[in-house]
């Protein structure tokens, strides 16, 4: 929900009654489950809860009457170590930051599981996030976290498409089989320490053929709209 | 709700009631079909292995992957403006409408705004996605009930919104035209009385769909009281759009949410229907075609004069934090959970299609049908390949 600024009928945007009071509620639900909240008035919410009630949030969320199931997935907040993928393949690599800088409502793990859900009702969404354990189950080598198949239905497919990308297992998910990748296919693509290979053998054509960038002052200086990519 | 919640632990019940009741009386053996990946039914490359117990289908599983691109992957070695290439290819009939809440969601977390007639014109070229992207629907469902016809005057007048999403844009099927702070182009010279036409030929063409196929004997038939989805379900299943909606749940982003575009300054009736079968979603979807037309008459007649770009630096970097913007796409609710971390590109996007819930309701609506009815009830939750695969 994009603010609009110059909208007539735009609410005050100091207070948020509305994400105030389901902050409230969900707290009495979960008690000191929640780890950190984000209210941007009039925008959205982010909730952070701890990892053993991310069930239970899911819970108390549907039944406060978030019935619309959006979208399941995870972060990896490692910085890549291959950059954006434009390096000379023929220079030695460059040094790059490897501190976790995490987002919103923070975090202490390098993975962390979000889902977004929606109020039709009431018209508000609401984004809830929970670390992922960084202790790794021995079986499998996955990182471990509570399915929600119990809570919705739809995320299923959801919890599947995270399980692979991002070696992410949910304990109690009924089928964790491959979605898109290969049954045998190693590795998990969208962790930030996969290679994307492409770049590898091939560097990006885009670096030939940019302009040196400016710098910052004159980043600020021009102005002029049209950005001519 | 508990109504609901009822209604679906007794359909489930029902469904079990059924598999059991075959199991006793016919005693036949299964039989395991395998659908796809290359099926004209499967709109690109979906794999759906059911089992069948006689005619009557046991249990579904839809296979995704065989069209996998990884954009979420591809976006985080590319800068803002470049990401744009990759998404219009995600839903490829409505392409124009993927770049929006891209931009939106880059937009929100700059905290500016696009002029008012970028806007606007976003919006025009929004519906004109919309109606390109249904129309050939409408076309596509005779042609998997046996009515060959729909599709050659869906695939005609398709053309006409081709053209003007061409004439604005430079592409026909993949625009690129969208720019953080507004468009890169103004509109052409006399876009907006060609698309005046265009609207009059695209409704015509409604009215023929209807008088030709909905009210067939035929098609009624097949699609009435066919892949029933109760409301509480299809809101587990995360399910959007015209699917939703076809459940008879009233809800509509661009008329529920507040969002940088001009669907406040139109009047438009968000159509619903109460059966929530393949016969709902389609007709759903027809009517929709017909009020898309209406939003982009009304668009026409009040749009601002004034610049279609903000002033936005050169190298575009996005400030440090996270949004999520939704749309009401085509198919569907789709948006982006844009990270940046303050750089040239973001650190993650991850990208909430509209196929791939509705798709994922496939083993739970299957359940318990008629071989024939697997083609109608697919055709009719209407799903595009790299919608689903991303």
């Amino acid at each position: 929900m994009a603010p609009l600024s110059d909208a007539p009928d735009a609410p005050a945007l100091a207070s948020d009654t509305l994400r105030e009071s389901i902050v409230d509620t969900l707290r009495s639900r979960l008690g000191d489950a929640i780890v950190d909240v984000k209210l941007v008035p009039g925008v959205d919410l982010w909730v952070r809860v701890r990892t053993d009630a991310w069930r239970d949030a899911g819970l108390a969320l549907r039944d406060m009457g978030f019935h619309y199931f959006c979208f399941l997935s995870a972060i990896d907040w490692m910085p890549s170590p291959y950059g954006r993928g434009e390096d000379d393949p023929t220079a030695p690599p460059p040094e790059r930051k490897t501190e976790i800088v995490q987002g919103y409502t923070g975090g202490e793990t390098r993975f962390q599981v979000f889902a977004r859900l929606t109020d039709l009702e009431r018209h508000v969404g609401i984004t809830i996030k929970a670390d992922v354990a960084d202790v790794v189950d021995a079986a499998d080598g996955d990182h471990v976290i509570d399915s929600w198949v119990t809570n919705y239905a739809g995320a299923n497919w959801h919890e599947r498409e995270c399980h692979e990308m991002f070696g992410i297992r949910f304990a109690g998910h009924p089928d964790l089989r491959n979605m898109y990748l290969p049954t045998d296919f190693e590795g998990h693509p969208l962790r930030k320490d996969f290679p994307l290979l492409a770049r590898h053998v091939k560097p990006w054509p885009g670096i030939v053929d940019v302009e040196p960038l400016p710098d910052e002052g004159d980043d600020a200086a021009a102005g002029e709209g049209a950005s001519d990519d | 709700m508990t109504d609901l919640v009822d209604r679906q632990k007794l359909s489930y019940i029902a469904a079990q009631a059924a598999d059991a009741r075959l199991n006793v009386e016919l005693e036949t053996e299964g039989m395991t079909l395998n659908i796809g990946p290359q099926h004209p039914a499967t709109h690109g490359t979906l794999r759906i292995i059911v089992r069948l117990d006689g005619e009557q289908v046991v249990w579904a599983d839809p296979g995704a992957g065989y069209m996998h691109r990884g954009y979420e992957k591809l976006t985080e070695v590319r800068t803002f403006p470049q990401v744009t290439t990759l998404i219009n290819r995600i839903d490829w009939l409505g392409s124009f409408a993927n770049e929006v809440p891209f931009i939106l969601a880059a937009e929100q977390l700059m905290d500016i705004e696009a002029p008012p007639r970028a806007q606007w014109i976003r919006t025009i070229l929004f519906e004109l996605s919309r109606i390109a992207n249904v129309s050939l629907f409408l076309g596509d469902l005779g042609v998997q009930l046996g009515a060959i016809t729909p599709v050659f005057m869906a695939f005609r007048d398709r053309e006409y919104v081709l053209n003007l999403i061409e004439g604005a844009t430079g592409g026909r099927f993949h625009p690129n035209f969208d720019r953080i702070g507004g468009l890169k182009d103004d509109l052409p010279k006399g876009w907006i009385d060609e698309t005046r036409q265009v609207m009059k030929k695209l409704r015509n063409f409604c009215d023929e769909i209807e008088n030709l196929l909905f009210g067939n004997k035929i098609f009624q038939d097949r699609t009435r009281g066919i892949g029933v989805i109760p409301p509480a379900v299809a809101l587990q299943y995360g399910m959007s759009g015209a699917n939703l909606r076809a459940s008879g749940i009233d809800w509509d982003l661009r008329r529920d949410q507040r969002i940088a575009l001009a669907y406040d300054k139109v009047d438009f009736k968000v159509w619903t229907h109460p059966d929530g079968d393949s016969f709902a979603r389609c007709w759903i979807r027809l009517q929709e075609t017909r009020e898309a037309t209406k939003i982009v008459d009304q668009l026409l007649d009040g749009i601002p004069s004034g610049p279609v770009m903000a002033k936005v630096p050169r190298i575009i970097k996005v400030p440090a934090g996270e949004a999520w913007v939704s749309t009401e796409n085509p198919l569907g609710e789709m948006g982006y959970y844009v990270v940046s971390q303050g750089e040239l590109g973001p650190f993650r996007v991850k990208i909430r299609t509209a196929s791939f819930n509705n798709i994922s309701i496939v083993p739970w609506v299957l359940r318990g049908v008629y071989v024939p009815d697997i083609i109608t009830i697919l055709a009719s939750l209407y799903f595009i390949l790299g919608d689903i695969d991303k």
